[in-house]
């Protein structure tokens, strides 16, 4: 199983209320997706991010608007925390007017300005090379995320090896929440995501702390090199999964689901600042449900003309 | 007097220099090399790092070119056989071609695949195949074939311009042959893009024979023994697109029609010419459309079997004598 340092009860650092409100407005949608699932109003399939909310937000500072970041399946909470733009998202996954991409992509292919997400495992990697050797120099670059159970595909490692031969600007953050839907890691992988990384030459960053303000100080200098250099970095986060694969699929262990539980930012920062975290956690939790309200009122959609 | 190979490279050259946002990638691509069929030669030298040798990493080639042209450039990316384009087909069917429309808009994804492709070369079961038929029919995917009547320039500008990713096959045997040159016997022309061949003066046809750029010579073979020994008068077809199927030119007084595929039968690309034809000329047609295709097996490697295996000039004759016996 996953190795995590146990979370300070307390966050070092203050958050700022932007960041706060990223949190808690992806935390209320992801939720809410499920609701409307329990609901029969969603069709087809979902991934949340419960739980790991605080990877893009803490990322979202350091990222450039002319970098360009690849999603995946697991990725309402990298859109979001790019663009805050819930009534765009729930239109795409709802296939309502207004939706990102007409209702086509749905939760898993959303192509929006600079941030596109696909949904087969490992695919983006080498795409998310060729655009960072376009970006190289230009002081621009590519980011993709990308979880552990990932790294069994092939296409990691002919994109690591061709971002370290041709030094591109490539971040690739590893989203190791220790489960590959159901399978955990300990089944899936053998050695380390380190020591596949260090294999290629590729620098490595590990990051157990779930404060953004933390994780920021840490990251920035690294992110600064990728566009220096450049070179590609894998950023490798511990982090836990809260909800199911999808919905109502998760066959874990319950102290396995409250071991995750415990290592949740949302109680902590509740804690640590309850006056301020109540309020806007009220803000975004009334804001997903007016967009809910609204988005599900809209007529369908189709798709679109010209990019 | 230019061979094709000597052909496409210099229309690789011409591309490069006249338009600074193309980039080749490829496995040996790189001078002094210059490719496995010395197709890319001379253009690392000249156009520096827009040409790369990579990895053998078809997949990563493939999805590297696909980005580039995600963030406006323009990607040539060489398969070296085209059987390895198989080690490419999530990057192509999945990722390039369905991102031309999965994203609810139109994305422009100028990726040409060049892949070395055919048999009667004695390279064996991986080495030797036409795979076109496996991207027959994908959304967002167009197949091209270079022929020995089409400009390679313009096929290379056509495929960009369609801002969809596009399959370019080059029979390795065709490589050795000259560009423009038919059968004492026979005269080409372009009619729509699709190349016409025929005896000058003839008239109406017993057969019209349709097929790609790899099978050309093989089929003029078929067509001069036709005439000399069966007195059959046969005309030829070429198209370079080959999905979607063109519309081709003149077959309403056609007496016999007949496919010649270099792909395995079954669900092949013969298959699919002869779909689009049916609804055209039914009520025209005094039997059904022939196809002709390599036999449903791997290609060997020694020549007297590979030889049986693929479409041959006596293969072609023997199916067009039968088909207006």
């Amino acid at each position: 199983m996953i190795v995590t340092a146990a979370p300070a009860r307390s966050p070092r650092h203050a958050l700022y209320d932007g960041d706060l409100r990223s949190l808690l407005l992806i935390r209320h949608f992801e939720r809410a997706l499920l609701r409307l699932f329990e609901q029969g109003v969603l069709s087809g399939t979902t991934h949340t991010c419960l739980g790991q909310e605080y990877v893009p937000v803490a990322l979202s500072a350091l990222l450039r608007d002319d970098d360009f970041v690849f999603s995946n399946h697991r990725g309402h909470g990298h859109f979001l925390a790019r663009h805050p733009d819930p009534h765009g998202l729930l239109a795409e996954i709802m296939g309502r007017e207004g939706a990102l991409c007409g209702g086509v992509g749905g939760s898993q292919h959303i192509y929006h300005r600079r941030f596109l997400s696909t949904g087969v495992q490992g695919e983006s990697l080498p795409v998310a090379t060729g655009v960072a050797l376009k970006l190289a120099g230009s002081g621009a670059l590519a980011c993709a995320y990308i979880g552990d159970g990932t790294w069994g595909e092939g296409a990691v490692y002919e994109a690591l090896n061709m971002a370290s031969l041709w030094r591109v600007p490539l971040l690739v953050v590893v989203e190791h929440n220790g489960i590959a839907q159901s399978t955990p890691t300990s089944a899936q992988m053998a050695g380390t995501i380190a020591a596949r990384a260090a294999a290629f030459g590729v620098r490595h960053h590990h990051v157990t702390s779930t404060d953004v303000g933390e994780i920021r100080e840490a990251l920035a200098p690294l992110v600064d090199t990728v566009r220096a250099e450049p070179s590609p970095l894998v950023v490798e986060f511990a982090t836990h999964r809260l909800g199911p694969h999808s919905k109502g699929d998760d066959t874990r262990p319950p102290e396995e689901i409250r071991r995750a539980r415990e290592s949740d930012w949302y109680d902590r920062y509740a804690e640590a600042d309850p006056e301020r975290f109540a309020r806007i956690d009220r803000e975004q939790r009334e804001l997903v449900e007016r967009v809910v309200a609204e988005v599900s009122a809209r007529p369908h959609s189709r798709p679109g003309g010209s990019a | 007097m230019t061979r094709v190979s000597e052909h496409i490279n210099q229309a690789l050259h011409d591309l490069m220099e006249s338009d600074p946002s193309v980039h080749l990638l490829g496995e040996d691509v790189s001078d002094p090399y210059g490719g496995a069929f010395k197709v890319t030669r001379g253009l690392s030298d000249r156009f520096g790092s827009r040409v790369r040798s990579t990895p053998l990493s078809e997949g990563a080639i493939a999805g590297v070119g696909a980005g580039l042209a995600l963030a406006g450039d323009k990607a040539i990316v060489e398969i070296m056989f085209s059987d390895f384009v198989a080690l490419a087909f999530d990057q192509i069917t999945n990722f390039a071609a369905k991102s031309t429309s999965m994203y609810g808009r139109p994305v422009p994804v100028p990726l040409v695949v060049r892949c070395p492709t055919g048999g009667n070369r004695g390279y064996g079961p991986t080495h030797s195949q036409n795979p076109q038929k496996h991207f027959i029919g994908v959304p967002g995917l167009s197949l091209f074939e270079m022929t020995p009547f089409h400009d390679a320039g313009e096929l290379f500008a056509r495929m960009f311009r369609l801002a969809r990713p596009c399959l370019f096959f080059e029979d390795k045997v065709l490589y050795t042959r000259q560009m423009y040159r038919t059968d004492d016997l026979f005269r080409f022309e372009l009619v729509d893009d699709v190349a016409r061949v025929y005896l000058d003066g003839a008239g109406r046809p017993d057969c019209t024979l349709i097929t790609h750029g790899g099978l050309v010579h093989r089929a003029l073979d078929a067509m001069r023994t036709l005439l000399l020994e069966d007195d059959l008068v046969c005309e030829l077809l070429v198209p370079a697109q080959l999905y979607p199927v063109p519309r081709l030119p003149g077959l309403e007084d056609a007496r016999h029609v007949c496919v010649v595929d270099d792909g395995t039968e079954g669900g092949s690309w013969a298959a699919e010419v002869a779909t689009a034809l049916y609804p055209r000329l039914w009520g025209r047609l005094r039997r059904p459309i022939t196809l002709v295709n390599s036999a449903d097996g791997v290609i060997p490697a020694a020549p007297h079997l590979e030889r049986e295996v693929l479409v041959q000039a006596d293969s072609i004759r023997a199916a067009v004598k039968e088909g207006l016996s």
